[in-house]
């Protein structure tokens, strides 16, 4: 395998990075980046993580930095997660208030722990630690159940002092999307299953409404919705399939929509083939709506989408 | 009457479903099955997640029907709380014969 980190590469142009990835000879993996600088989205790292588990550290080839901004990636702790050997030499910070570095989750209470320690590491006014909270929880827990991912689920965030947001980016190597689906769904290719994963009430669990005792199958919807609501990107990759939620201008009414090709977004499905699923999401916090208001807008469409999904499948009066 | 503080087993986030799924099958079912009443108080919750409500109780929903509802009251739950209980409660509802 192959991945070049880029001068940038953030939510809003991940794709010419995504479209470099070169998944073959999946035993190996090579590493190489932009010489100057570089600044990239958590979802980069996590993926970089994810995949440099997957292999032998001694078949982790990965080319000197030398970009200004080289110090970053061990900061995040790429190198050390890899256990690949760097002579970047770096002052630590406090990492209080400013990121959460590259952190690998397997099981629930490892999550539980994350969960516990991450929300007073980010120093968040309450709201905001709900939202952040929140996201964190669902995208580990998916991992942790429906991936199947022996590594389980790479993850990272970095708060952003001049837009006043935090990315998030998780990744992980296990089955990917379209094999969960398709336990209890008809999808084609990948981006079917990952535009039936954001849907509210399918999991991959059941074909019922309702869901099972344990998954409702909701909650990629409400990422996306928090995404949705608050104006940012929210991206997510899985096998050849690509979804990527659009920033809402600040006019465009405030509702959401069960059909995520109902949201302004743009999509591919012929990436090259991430072997499992990775998550980016942005949450700008000037714009981070109170909590319990998008749990509001979450309630409306959640049902309709419900009923008619219901609707759809009554029985009609035969006439002749 | 059986009374089941969340904060004490899922702590101030309540989120693991692993924890939800233990409380509805060794605390809640047995109580019902019981014809005993029951009261889910989440005093100290701040957040919880749809998955973990769900996991608390979309299977009673499902077992007993909504007149389940006349037998749990969620008690002390903030703003957003309950707002996740609602979503769940009211997917159930529409969804479920």
């Amino acid at each position: 395998m192959k991945i070049h980190l880029p001068n940038s590469a953030f939510l809003g142009n991940i794709d010419p990075f995504i479209r470099g990835f070169d998944a073959s000879a999946p035993d190996s993996l090579e590493i190489t980046a932009n010489d100057k600088w570089i600044a990239v989205h958590p979802a980069v790292l996590s993926m970089i993580a994810a995949l440099g588990l997957t292999v032998k550290p001694e078949k982790i080839k990965c080319q000197p930095f030398e970009a200004t901004s080289r110090h970053y990636f061990v900061r995040m702790g790429l190198f050390k997660l890899l256990n690949i050997p760097s002579d970047i030499v770096i002052k630590e910070h406090e990492p209080a208030g400013r990121f959460i570095p590259l952190t690998q989750i397997r099981t629930a209470d490892e999550q539980t722990h994350f969960i516990t320690d991450m929300i007073p590491m980010l120093h968040l006014e309450a709201e905001q630690a709900k939202t952040l909270g929140y996201i964190f929880s669902e995208l580990i827990r998916n991992v942790i159940e429906h991936a199947d991912a022996e590594n389980g689920a790479l993850l990272c965030a970095q708060y952003y002092k001049k837009s006043n947001s935090i990315r998030i980016g998780i990744a992980d190597t296990g089955c990917g999307i379209k094999s969960t689906i398709t336990r209890s769904h008809a999808a084609e290719t990948d981006l079917d299953a990952i535009r039936l994963a954001l849907m509210p009430g399918i999991t991959g669990t059941t074909s019922k409404e309702g869901g099972t005792a344990q998954n409702a199958g909701a909650g990629l919807f409400f990422i996306k919705s928090i995404a949705s609501v608050n104006r940012d990107f929210f991206v997510i990759y899985s096998g050849a399939g690509f979804y990527k939620l659009l920033k809402k201008t600040p006019a465009r009414k405030r509702r959401l929509n069960a059909d995520p090709f109902d949201d302004r977004h743009t999509v591919s499905s012929n990436m090259p083939a991430w072997p499992g699923t990775v998550v980016g999401v942005d949450i700008t916090l000037d714009q981070t709506e109170e909590f319990s208001l998008l749990l509001d807008a979450i309630r409306d469409t959640y049902s309709s989408a419900v009923r008619e999904r219901r609707q759809e499948r009554h029985k009609k009066p035969r006439f002749s | 009457m059986t009374r089941i503080e969340i904060r004490a087993h899922a702590g101030v986030f309540a989120e693991n479903k692993d924890t939800a799924r233990d409380l509805r099958l060794n605390k809640i079912i047995p109580a019902l099955e019981k014809k005993e009443e029951v009261i889910l108080n989440f005093t100290g919750v701040d957040a919880t997640t749809q998955s973990f409500i769900h996991a608390l109780i979309s299977d009673l929903l499902r077992k007993y029907g909504s007149d389940v509802l006349d037998r749990i009251e969620f008690k002390s739950c903030n703003d957003t709380v309950k707002k996740i209980i609602t979503i769940v409660v009211d997917y159930m509802q529409e969804g479920t014969d």
